[in-house]
């Protein structure tokens, strides 16, 4: 028999995975689900080969190249890149999953994409699976009441080699979040206030559950959104629980269940939520409600101003540390402290990335663009889908036209200048309005300022020049 | 390689927050080796430009006032930093920069959990010390003066002159892999049995959990 004591989703995850518990709180946990990309396995594919050790299930990982990959000329495959030294880290890939019996979504395939948007919509990413993947956003498929966690190079080996991963148990936060999000206010927009109230280490040991009406709204792609960038505020992972809107988006995807067994899962899926009288170790409320359009102004993913807000002055800083901190990031940013952000004027635009490529946000660009035309100040304005079905569902339904006639260039999907790994990179000092993830120093390129923002926000900045308040554009919804 | 004892002098980085794309740029990512990131590291702090892979190291520029750039510290093993370190990306090229520059310990009052997870399994030693601890340890390695630390695995102690001797918590698993070196991998197959039988009736309970569906 269970325990009795009311459980969180994330205890309930944890107990089904729980292979043996270690005396000094370090437990062996069973992995079911394994995405790998090219960044952070080779050294763990050949580290197996050097010990002569084998996967111990190759059926449960899922592999498609996504940084190095090109954005453009996909027709030449994997003589598209252009850099030796990346080319090699694709084959290296191509050449592991072919020894050791993985599958893999190559340069080729049109279900190519970033990791954490296309094992989601394939249907590998599954209610109740733990999910670990070498890369720090695996937090994303949190969204499907999955214990999703990123793990280093190291730890792809082990999970390879032995199905488990050996960790402590984190600690529980609920984040609660009421009402409802006010017109062209986006999860993005959520998640960017939610990480500056945290703190960008406030999570750090614990695992987030997102809970509350304004969290049951959200579709699919948002709660991804959302879960996306809890690492940005410390967690490893976060996580959403299971009802309708997690079954309707899942059913009749390629690796989701069929028939009898669809129904079993189901059935089992409901149970993952948090018991009424689960106890966290630590709770955030907030209302939807008071959620404006956000902007990051610094070089932390919780250096985020509301985009009527002003920036702040480094003196306002908490303490000698962080004073010292939004010193460095203004100057990095050039800003002065104390401007407007709305009005900032930007030289490109990024739309894309595990945070927002999806078929939503390229939904919300197309109707935010549509007969508006790139203002001629800004140098470059792209969208790059998350995943070649995105591109595809895209085109389909005609967006790639409305979105190439306002002046963006429609790229082929990777994870492009998300952090600049192929040639899609931000020239220094170029001011960037960007719906990735992270804003750190040169993330998108040396001395490029990022500002994260939302897909309409990005999409109304590229058609304005500058920053506006989303609010405040005519063709809102 | 084992980690028993150690002293040595402090290389004092005075940041919070540093993320690992500062630690280790994306370009060298391109790496599909475990070794030879050393020069690699901190690149932004140690470099006057970015350089590439393949960037010879006669034609980097160290900047004289980066920490990693200055003689007196050449040979220090232990490197204290401010909260939250190794945040953001996953990447464990961080590490193997932080190793291959000869570290062996890093002293923060705070870690990004994956890097925590990374060092360790790196033979790298991650000592969370309260912020206070932390602080002293700069202020007495300001200006001209070296600091010189002891750290001791087997009784997680770490020693400095003219202070109290200062326990860390370290997970005696943990603990016990840093002192003899050994692969994590091997500590787990030991347990191969255990998994097993757990994996079989996983498969009866969640069937779907299984494969890569019926595609
Ligand atoms: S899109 Fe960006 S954050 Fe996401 S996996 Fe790619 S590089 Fe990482």
């Amino acid at each position: 028999m269970l325990s009795q004591t009311p459980q969180t989703l994330y205890d309930k995850l944890w107990q089904r995975h729980l292979v043996s518990a270690g005396s000094d709180g370090q437990d062996l946990i069973y992995i079911d689900r394994h995405i790998v990309h090219e960044v952070t396995s080779a050294q763990a594919f050949e580290g197996l080969r050097h010990a002569n050790r084998r996967p111990w299930r190759s059926d449960s990982v899922l592999a498609t190249p996504d940084h190095q990959v090109p954005t453009d000329n996909r027709s030449a495959g994997i003589s598209g890149i252009i850099d030796p030294i990346a080319r090699i880290q694709v084959t290296t890939l191509d050449d592991n999953c072919r020894e050791f019996g993985i599958t893999q979504f190559d340069i080729n395939d049109k279900r190519q994409g970033i990791v954490h948007v296309v094992s989601p919509e394939q249907g590998a990413t599954l209610p109740g699976m733990t999910l670990v993947c070498g890369d720090s956003h695996t937090s994303t498929h949190g969204a499907f009441a999955t214990l999703a966690q990123g793990i280093g190079t190291s730890e792809v080996e082990h999970v390879l080699a032995t199905q488990c991963l050996r960790q402590r148990k984190s600690k529980r936060m609920r984040i609660w979040v009421e009402g409802e999000l006010a017109t062209g206010v986006t999860a993005k927009d959520l998640i960017l206030h939610i990480i500056a109230q945290v703190g960008s280490a406030g999570a750090t040991g614990f695992a987030v559950e997102y809970a509350g009406p304004a969290i049951r709204a959200l579709s699919m792609e948002g709660r991804m959104t959302l879960c996306n960038m809890s690492i940005e505020m410390g967690a490893r992972c976060g996580m959403v629980a299971f009802d309708d809107t997690t079954a309707d988006y899942l059913q009749g995807r390629p690796f989701a269940p069929t028939g009898e067994l669809w129904q079993q899962a189901i059935d089992d899926w409901y149970s993952l939520q948090s018991d009424s009288d689960a106890v966290f170790d630590e709770e955030y409320r907030l209302d939807a409600r008071s959620v404006a359009p956000q902007i990051s102004w610094g070089t932390k993913p919780d250096q985020v101003i509301a985009i009527n807000d002003v920036v702040p002055l480094a003196e306002h800083g908490n303490s000698a540390v962080q004073r010292q901190e939004w010193q460095r990031a203004l100057a990095y940013m050039g800003l002065q402290g104390g401007e407007s952000i709305n009005n900032l004027s930007i030289d490109q635009v990024f739309i894309g990335s595990c945070t927002n490529g999806r078929i939503e946000d390229i939904r919300d660009v197309a109707r935010m663009v549509e007969g508006h035309q790139v203002a001629p100040s800004v140098q470059r304005a792209m969208v790059v889908p998350g995943s070649g079905l995105v591109k595809a569902q895209a085109e389909a339904e005609g967006l790639d036209k409305i979105i190439r006639a306002a002046g963006f260039e429609w790229r082929d999907p990777g994870c492009s200048m998300c952090n600049a790994m192929n040639p899609d990179r931000l020239p220094s000092q170029a001011r960037c309005a960007s719906t990735s993830n992270r804003n750190f120093e040169g993330r998108q390129g040396d001395g490029g300022r990022t500002h994260l923002v939302s897909p309409a926000m990005a999409a109304a900045a590229a058609i304005a020049g500058f920053f506006v308040d989303i609010r405040d554009w005519p063709r809102l919804c | 390689m084992p980690l028993t004892q150690l002293t040595s002098i402090v290389t004092p980085l005075d940041r919070a927050n540093v993320d690992t794309d500062v630690i280790m740029p994306k370009q060298y990512l391109k790496s599909i080796s475990r070794f030879g990131y050393g020069d690699w590291a901190f690149e932004p702090w140690r470099y006057a430009s970015a350089g590439d892979i393949d960037t010879p190291k006669a034609e980097r520029t160290p900047l004289a006032e980066c920490v990693f750039n200055q003689p007196r510290f050449a040979n220090s093993e232990i490197l204290l930093s401010r909260e939250n370190f190794g945040c953001g990306s996953s990447r464990e090229h961080a590490v193997w920069g932080i190793r291959d520059m000869g570290y062996r310990v890093i002293i923060a009052p705070s870690f990004g959990d994956i890097f925590y997870n990374n060092c360790l399994n790196n033979g790298l030693l991650p000592i969370r010390l309260c912020t206070e601890h932390v602080e002293q340890l700069f202020l007495r390695s300001q200006g001209n003066t070296v600091l010189s630390v002891s750290v001791d695995v087997s009784s997680c102690q770490l020693s400095v002159e003219g202070m109290p001797a200062m326990t860390f918590e370290l997970a005696p698993s943990q603990q016990q892999r840093l002192l003899i070196g050994q692969d994590s991998i091997a500590q787990t197959l030991d347990e191969a049995d255990a998994i097993r039988a757990f994996e079989t009736q996983h498969k009866q309970r969640f069937p779907w959990c299984f494969g890569l569906g019926a595609q």
